[in-house]
Formats: structure tokens, sequence, C-alpha cells
């Protein structure tokens, strides 16, 4: 248990490496941050003393070890941009993109299941029929178009819910939520659903297939045979087995929700990283784009990580193979 | 809307026959289990395929009774729909299951899923596959201990350990937290049958019990099978393909052929003389030590598909006595020297005439 937990932690420590390897060539192939942050009237002077505070002046290699070293105490210099220092605006932005993150991944992952079991269990009944027809809607429909969509009935023509922003917030000193006010929630509810549905039926669509897969093992009919109830049998023995495989996607779709809410961020004005991202790219602000690569990096390896550690608790034959019973 | 013509022919006073027939063996006692004129239907885009066809046949208590055939024969289909788990679409279309004098196939779902486990265990072909990897022996164990008899977690603990230590697996206080794929494939089979027999069910389908096992396993876990079913007076009926298992174990034979029952009664009379032209032709296949042959003997053809079943009887197209009746006329069970078997040659009133000098015929006699 011990080995393969340092094991994997050498691994994701050398994927960030990689990512960082790459976060970092970027501040070489996307132009002069100088020429940019000074403009025209600047003389060669000033440019040369910026890149010197920049740390520009230095060798490669040299420029690379400071932001590995950096980057490990999560320190990602001062935005071109702003002129603050990119934690601080990563930090500040990411209580709205983790709690909106937070709440699609829960929506997506407890409506995908119940949805997924209902689906498999009720194959056949004109419910079922219809979740799963509807379910193609979330999977070929390209997410802004759900979100102006949202939008559009909701907000625009029934005006129940607001179609931009995060409403009020609550500032709890180190986190600014919008959880504990009436219209934070409000504003909540489409971007989450935006957020989520391809997760959602990506993860029904998942659920069902293994659970069919599943209910037609033999040990499901032996199940049966000895007179488990049906309960028993399908909630117990089948959708245990059914978890295994949908453990690892659901990780990775956790991922993904972080990364993809740059889009929904953008089609509700979310005052969150995404949007930050989007900002960065713009004004072709180096820093916070690296620091955002690098975040989103280490949210997919440590998920991994976790899904690894998972696997470990729900199925008792990896664990026979770290040795002892 | 059966699309097989020989349902046509398979009604009226000729049920009667099999019905009312006293089948060697079964006479005298209740049977545990009942079974008349099954009839398993798929219905399908291309039609309905009749998968089983007027099966009939009785189970006294403490009986072991083998049913063979070829695959596809309707052994396992037999199993499974007397316990309900048919695979959907398939569904019983006729016929009656009684156990223990009540009937059962009527029943509506809830109220059969009590006697699973309970009335009617069942054990499949593959130990390797039948138990969920997920949870320990334990677990599975006193969960269907718990199903069907009013213990608690503790007693049920007890029960369990008293099950695997009757099915022989050794210090079983230190097994019964493992899980499935720290045991050996006999050993799992072991496991399997201490889950079916743990609420003491009066009668047990065994699904080719000892097809996926070692060979040098399969005769201890038939050992076992057979002395737990004698002790506790469990009626078994024994699905194989494997003459050699029912030989050893059976007490009576149920031969199956594109499902239809065609021969059925004791095991030494079935075995050693065997009625049914296809019984014949199948003991004359089986390999001995005793004769030496050049290629061992086949019967011509193959068996039907289920969706190209001939009129008549299923067999007239590779049976080297088969004339005009047999390809019209369905045969029922019809008593046959101590068997009863579904051949006009051993119709009561109007005898078939063999034809001498088949290849079966002579093998068969041979043994």
């Amino acid at each position: 248990m011990l080995a393969f937990l340092i094991q994997r932690v050498l691994q994701a420590i050398f994927v960030m490496f990689v990512v960082a390897l790459i976060s970092f060539s970027l501040f070489h192939y996307v132009g002069d941050p100088v020429l940019n942050m000074l403009g025209q009237e600047a003389t060669e002077a000033d440019r040369a003393a910026l890149r010197a505070q920049l740390g520009l002046d230095q060798p490669v290699v040299v420029q690379f070890w400071n932001f590995v070293v950096n980057a490990a105490q999560f320190e990602f210099g001062i935005s071109y941009r702003s002129a603050r220092p990119v934690t601080d605006l990563i930090l500040e932005r990411l209580p709205a993109t983790l709690e909106l993150a937070t709440i699609s991944a829960i929506f997506a992952v407890v409506m995908g299941i119940l949805l997924g079991i209902y689906t498999a269990l009720r194959r056949r009944s004109w419910l079922a029929h219809f979740i799963m027809t509807a379910s193609l809607i979330g999977v070929s429909l390209p997410t802004f178009l759900i979100g102006v969509l949202l939008i559009y009935v909701f907000a625009v023509e029934l005006g129940v819910l607001p179609a931009f922003g995060r409403g009020e917030t609550v500032d709890l000193g180190w986190w600014d939520t919008g959880l504990l006010t009436t219209s934070g929630l409000r504003s909540l509810i489409l971007p989450a659903i935006t957020l989520g549905l391809f997760q959602l039926t990506l993860i029904m669509r998942l659920v069902r297939a293994e659970m069919l897969e599943v209910l037609s093992t033999d040990y499901i009919k032996f199940a049966r045979a000895r007179g488990l109830s049906k309960r028993v049998v399908n909630l117990r023995h089948a959708l245990k087995n059914t978890m295994i495989p949908v453990i690892t996607i659901i990780g990775l779709q956790l991922g993904t929700i972080i990364a993809f809410a740059i889009i929904t961020e953008t089609v509700f004005q979310w005052p969150g990283v995404g949007a930050l991202f989007i900002t960065a790219v713009r004004f072709v602000d180096v820093p916070v784009m690296a620091a955002y690569l690098m975040m989103i990096a280490l949210v997919f390896v440590v998920i991994n990580l976790v899904v690894d550690l998972l696997y470990y608790a729900v199925d008792p034959r990896l664990r026979a193979q770290g040795g002892g019973k | 809307m059966s699309s097989t013509p020989s349902s046509v022919e398979n009604s009226g006073e000729q049920n009667a026959i099999a019905v009312t027939g006293h089948e060697p063996g079964a006479a005298g006692q209740e049977p545990v289990l009942s079974v008349r004129h099954l009839r398993v239907e798929f219905p399908t885009r291309h039609g309905t395929l009749v998968a089983l066809d007027d099966v009939s046949f009785d189970i006294a208590p403490g009986e072991v009774l083998g049913v063979v055939g070829e695959s596809g024969a309707g052994k396992s289909m037999t199993g499974n729909a007397v316990i309900r788990l048919l695979e959907p679409p398939g569904r019983i279309a006729e016929g009656e299951v009684h156990l223990s004098g009540r009937r059962i196939d009527d029943l509506p779902e809830e109220r059969f899923v009590p006697l699973r486990g309970r009335h009617i265990g069942m054990i499949f072909q593959d130990p390797l596959t039948s138990l969920n990897p997920l949870f320990s022996v334990g677990d599975q164990l006193i969960e269907t201990i718990r199903t069907h008899l009013p213990m608690n977690e503790r007693e049920a603990r007890e029960e369990a350990l008293k099950l695997l230590r009757e099915v022989g697996i050794p210090a079983p206080e230190n097994r019964l937290d493992s899980y499935p794929h720290q045991f050996s494939g006999g050993m799992r089979q072991r496991v399997v049958i201490a889950l079916a027999l743990a609420a003491r069910p009066e009668f047990i389908i065994a699904d080719e019990p000892t097809t996926a096992l070692d060979v040098s396993v399969q005769a201890q876990i038939l050992a076992l099978l057979k002395r737990l079913c004698a002790d506790h007076g469990t009626a078994v009926m024994l699905v194989t393909h494997d003459m050699g298992v029912i030989a050893e174990t059976a007490d009576r034979v149920a031969v199956m052929y594109a499902g239809r029952l065609i021969e059925i009664g004791p095991v030494d009379e079935v075995v050693r003389n065997p009625q049914h032209p296809y019984t014949k032709g199948l003991m004359a296949s089986i390999p001995g030590i005793e004769k030496r042959l050049e290629r061992l003997y086949q019967i011509e053809g193959s068996m039907p598909r289920l969706a190209a079943i001939p009129a008549g009887c299923a067999f007239n197209p590779r049976c080297p006595h088969a004339q005009e009746r047999c390809r019209v006329q369905r045969p029922d069970l019809m008593p046959a020297e101590g068997s009863l078997a579904a051949c006009w040659l051993h119709d009561p009133v109007d005898p078939l005439p063999p034809r001498r000098g088949e290849a079966g015929e002579e093998m068969a006699h041979v043994r």
C-alpha cells in the first residue's frame, strides 16, 4: 500500500514537472511581454531594467529552475497586466470557480448515477427511453449553446433566474461565498446546470451501460437464485461492481469540469478563474496563463491520485496484490 | 401463436398419456418437483422460438435426476424455467410447475422471490464467476442466511462457519473474511454449494456444477453434493452433458433433444439398455477403455436449430428407423422396457417395425 502510494506520488511529481516545462515555454513563444507592458515611448534602458526586474535576462535554464522552485511554493510572479502577484489574483477568483464546479459536479454525479441506475433497471419503460433520447442532447450540444438557451428560457422569457454574475456574496475572510445568500444561490443554478449537463449525461450513459453488463453476470444471477431481494441484488451487489469503472470516469470528468468552466464562466460572466484566464490570453499575460495551466494540471493529478486510492477501497482484488490479506 | 408445426399435434388426448403414465422410480411418494407440459418460448422479430416443448417429469424427495443432452437441447433452460430465471424475452408459455404439491409457475414475482434459496436452490456452472468479487465469502453467506432464516448477525456468522465446515473448507474461521479471488476453483464451488444449501432447500438445481473444474476436483465436488443432499434429503436436478457424471451420481436420467424430453428412466436402464434411437446413438458414441475403435461412433447430422425443428419427431431426419409417421406425428413418452421413450418404436398400440443393421443399434448392443 505504501509502496503503491509512493509510486503514484512520484508519478504525479513527474507529470507536474512536464507541465511546468510546457507552461514555462509559454514565456518564450507568445511574444515579448516587455514590449506590451511598456508601450512605444519606452527607451531601451527602460526595457532592460524591466527585463532584469522580471528575471528575463538570465539564462533559460536558470529561469526555468526559478520558475519551478517558485511554482512549488505557489509563487508565479507578477501579472504583466495588473502588476499584482498572480497567486493573489487566482486566490481571489478561485472560490467562485470552485463553488460553481463543486455544485455542478454534485449535480452531475448524483443525477447521473440515479438516472443511470433507473434507465438500466427500467430499460423498457417509456420514461427510460425518453431520458436516453434526451441525454443525446446533453452529449451533442456544445456547452455555450446550452448556456445561451438556458439564459433565453429562464432569464429572458420566464425571467425567473438571473442571466449573469454571482449575485451577492458573503466574505468569510478567506473565502468569498455565494452559497449563503438567496441571490447567490439563484445565480448559481443556470451556470451549474450548463457546466454539469454534459458530465451528467456522460455519467448516466456510462452507469447504465456498466450496470446492464453487471446485471448479466453469473454472480448477479446466482444472487437472484439465492433468493436475495431485488433491492439487495440491484443496489448492493450490482451497483458496487458498476461503480469501479464509473469512479475513474467521474474522477477525470471532475477535472474537466474545472477546466471547462472557462466557457461557462464566459457565457454567464462568472467572476472565476476561467474568466481570468480568458482575459489573460487576450492581453498575453503569460504568468497568469502559466499559473492557470499549472493549477489545472494539479487538479487532474490530485484527482487521479484520489481515484487510484478509491480503487483500493472498493476492490479487494487490488488490496490483495499489494501484499497481505 | 407458435410457428412450429409440432405444436399442432401436440395437444388433445396425447398429452394424457404422459400425465397418467407412471414413471419408474418416482411412483409412491409425492414428488418434490413436478413439471407438466412445460413450454418455453422466445418471441423474436423473426417469429417465436420454442426452446422447451411439452416437458414433463417428477423428482421424488432425496432423488437425483440427471438431465443430459447436447448443448442447446434445453437442459439448462429447464432449470432456469423452474426457478424462473429465464433470460428475457424467454417466458413460460404453457405448462405447470409444482413444488411440494403447490403450483409455483403462476405466482407473482414478489411471492416467488422468497422461494429461491429457501425452497429451490441453484448451483451454476462456473464457480469463478458465481461469487461477487467485491464481497467477502462471509458477507455473501451471512446475507443469504439472514435473508431466509430469522437470525442475528452473530448467529448467522456461526451458521456460515458451520456451512463452510460442512462443505469441507479447512479452517473456516480464517476463510470467512476472505474474498472469492483468494480461493481456488474447487474451493469456490464448495462455497457456492454452501450458499445454495444455506437455507436447506428441499430441491436444488445443479447446472453443470463440475464442468468448469479440474477433473481431479470434479469427483470430490460430486461426492460432496451427493453426500449433502443425501444427508438433508434434498432432491437434485443435475444438468450435465457428461454421462460419466450421470452414471456416477444420478438415480434417474432424463435425455433431452431439441427442447423435448425424449427418454426418461432409471439410470441403469437408460445407460445399459437405451430405448430411444437418439439415446442409443448417444451411448454408443461414448469412448470406452475396453473397446478399441478406429473411429468413435457418431450420429449423422446435427441437432436442428430452434427455428428449424422438423415436424413430427424432432430426431426423424437423423434417425435410422424413421418412417412416414415419424415425419408427421410427434410421439409422446411411452413405456419402453424399464423407461419411457418418446418414439413410435414403442407405441403400445401399433409399434413401428425397427430396421436392423444400423450402426448405432449394433454399437449400443455391444455395450
